[in-house]
């Protein structure tokens, strides 16, 4: 039994997990969520794979705005890029998602560079606006382009295909999801751990200092926008994948502020907490309409504001979590876990 | 050649109420940091209290916009009370988020009230055109830039003379001295908000008075006011009054030489164009404080 977290090297201190419990607990975990399909229904499967695509895309703004402190409004557009790629490349020239993912995350990655290059002059608020500007005319882009993106009225993308595979339902497209979800938290957490993680919190602390302290702000910050926006291309390319029909009206800049309250709301800076964040807010609409299903008989007027209750509800739990939890769910998280880490004898 | 004149009447009129908006969000952003994302919210809210007071409760007009005034005095006051008094110290990030979320909890406020349905706004401007030169002008274009123009003339001078905005602008100064010199900044910082959320009011009559017609989506004016205040620089109040006229001009300009050639929307997104242009040339905008900090 532990009575205490003794670390007595470097390595010790950077390893992932502190002991043999949370490994095993990990490892279920994982292998609980892949034979999940098997007994879930069709309705919970596409929940779980909307979910894992929020946990990319979140995971992907939590480096740029949770560890390198670059606040980003961009992330619906950089959604909308990684999705219409996708259908430009599966649909017109029909190549396989083994090419079609990674080349939607990469030209995702060189439009982020281009938005990100304001950041190395602007900070904070003016950041936040330049990438509000970069949400509007991605907008408009896709939405004028037509023989490219479909524009207003959508464009469909044929089923993932891949050597003859082809992954038609949402059972077929979770095996394709899940595993891409795993190895990019994985690579996402051990990115932190690195030279280069390490210089995007360093950023975030204090850009000046660290400056001064030898790391070429410039280069990391773009840097860190390019591993942002290659996340979110990769999660809009799954998107594309599972909606199987997009148009820019799936790409709102609520959804760029959904986004950034799945990182408050889950804990800056913390990959645990985007991972609560895109549970919960994902969760949010689907939570409220069960509860507006089974409430509907006594007052059918509620139906009608189903729309306006999640909006209200996003908004109040944003500013609470702000006032009083200002660390999000990962903090309460990191709570819970020390409590029950040396739980007989915590002294 | 008409064309070209109308086209910059519209401009001149709807840039006087990004004016008008953006003074408020200058008077946030100067005394307390905040850059204000609700502010397209605060504008349709007081629109739509005066509809309802003017059309279900047969208020005359005069009276309802003066409730309407009050009720966003009061509404501003609270907001600054309630939500930003416990924010102040924190990082930018959490500053701008609380914003956003206040943004949605407003924006499920109006729609789960009111509807998302376009309504009819009374006529509050004579329907006759008045003629200038050649042009036929709409009274209410001329009305509405008329009381843009006092109100932006009432509001210089406030700042400049009353006890209270001289106070506002020694808190935007230094809120440490401020306070030193028997100032309260607490009271300064609700009194920001207090008027951003009345300008706003004013601005969301008008223009709801100039389109006729209100619904949920002229809150996207709110945000068509950032590109505006960052034009004239953030913290200068001259900036949002010239800035405002500015912007309206070139997005009327391009919605109406631009919009043929791509097929509509031009005038949405040229503010944006021309506020990434601004950031990489002169982030600190046209009067705005340079604050020299390279990275």
């Amino acid at each position: 039994m532990r009575c205490g977290d003794f670390r007595q090297s470097y390595a010790e201190d950077m390893s992932l997990f502190d002991s043999p419990l949370p490994r095993v607990l990990l490892a279920g975990l994982l292998a609980f969520l892949l034979v999940l399909p098997q007994f879930s229904t069709t309705y919970w499967l596409d929940v779980l794979n909307r979910i894992f695509i929020a946990i990319i895309a979140a995971a992907g703004l939590n480096v740029v705005t949770g560890y390198t402190g670059l606040i980003s409004l961009g992330t619906a557009a950089f959604l909308a890029v990684g999705a219409f790629t996708t259908a430009a490349l599966a649909g017109k020239a029909g190549l396989p998602f083994v090419v079609v993912i990674p080349l939607s995350g990469l030209l995702t990655a060189m439009i982020g560079l281009v938005f990100g290059i304001p950041s190395l002059r602007l900070k904070g608020l003016y950041l936040a606006v330049a990438t509000l500007a970069a949400h509007y005319i991605v907008e408009f882009t896709v939405s004028h382009w037509d023989h490219m993106t479909g524009g207003v009225n959508g464009i469909s993308i044929p089923a993932a295909q891949f050597a003859g595979i082809v992954l038609k339902d949402d059972r077929g497209i979770y095996y394709l999801i899940y595993p891409i979800m795993v190895g990019l938290l994985f690579f996402t957490k051990n990115l932190f751990r690195t030279k280069t993680g390490k210089a995007f919190v360093a950023i975030r602390d204090q850009d000046i200092s660290a400056e001064v302290m030898g790391v070429d702000v410039f280069r990391y910050k773009l840097l860190s926008f390019a591993i942002s926006s290659f996340l979110i291309g990769v999660a809009g390319s799954l998107l594309a994948y599972q909606a199987r029909i997009i148009s820019p009206e799936n790409f709102p800049i609520t959804l760029a502020i959904d986004y950034l309250g799945m990182v408050i709301i889950g804990g800056l800076g913390s990959i645990v907490g985007s991972i609560f964040g895109a549970i919960f807010i994902t969760l949010l609409p689907e939570m409220l309409r069960l509860a507006t299903d089974a409430l509907g008989n006594q007052w059918p007027g509620l139906m009608v504001i189903v729309a306006p209750i999640k909006t209200g509800v996003f908004g109040l739990v944003v500013i609470l979590f702000l006032i009083f939890e200002p660390d999000g769910m990962a903090a309460r998280w990191n709570h819970i876990k020390a409590y029950w880490k040396l739980y007989p004898f915590s002294y | 050649m008409e064309f070209f004149l109308q086209l910059l009447l519209n401009g001149i009129v709807v840039g006087s109420i990004y004016s008008l908006v953006g003074l408020g969000f200058v008077v946030i952003y100067k005394s307390t940091s905040v850059l204000n994302f609700a502010q397209g919210e605060f504008l349709v809210l007081g629109a739509y209290i005066c509809l309802t007071l003017t059309v279900q409760y047969h208020v005359p007009f005069f009276w309802s916009f003066l409730l309407t005034l009050a009720f966003s005095a009061l509404m501003g006051i609270l907001t600054e009370r309630i939500i930003l008094r416990p924010m102040i110290g924190e990082p930018v990030i959490s500053l701008i988020m609380v914003t956003l979320g206040l943004s949605s909890l407003l924006k499920a406020i109006i729609q789960g009230v009111w509807g998302t349905e376009l309504r009819p706004f009374p006529d509050i401007f004579p329907a006759e055109p008045v003629k200038i030169g050649p042009l036929p002008v709409s009274q209410g274009y001329l009305i509405s830039l008329a009381s843009v123009a006092v109100l932006l003339v009432i509001f210089t001078l406030f700042f400049k003379f009353t006890r209270a905005g001289v106070a506002m602008r020694a808190t935007a100064f230094s809120q440490q001295v401020s306070l030193s010199m028997g100032i309260s900044v607490k009271r300064i910082f609700a009194l920001a908000w207090s008027i951003a959320a009345v300008v706003s009011a004013i601005g969301g009559v008008l223009l709801a008075g100039i389109r006729g017609g209100l619904d949920g989506a002229m809150a996207f004016f709110g945000l068509k006011v950032i590109p505006v205040v960052i034009l004239g620089g953030l913290d200068s109040i001259a900036g949002a009054i010239v800035g405002g006229p500015i912007m309206g001009i070139l997005e009327n300009l391009a919605g109406g030489y631009l919009d043929p050639l791509v097929g509509g929307g031009a005038k949405e997104v040229a503010p944006f164009v021309i506020l990434v242009l601004i950031l990489g040339f002169k982030p600190y905008g046209l009067f705005g404080k340079i604050k020299i900090e390279r990275v």
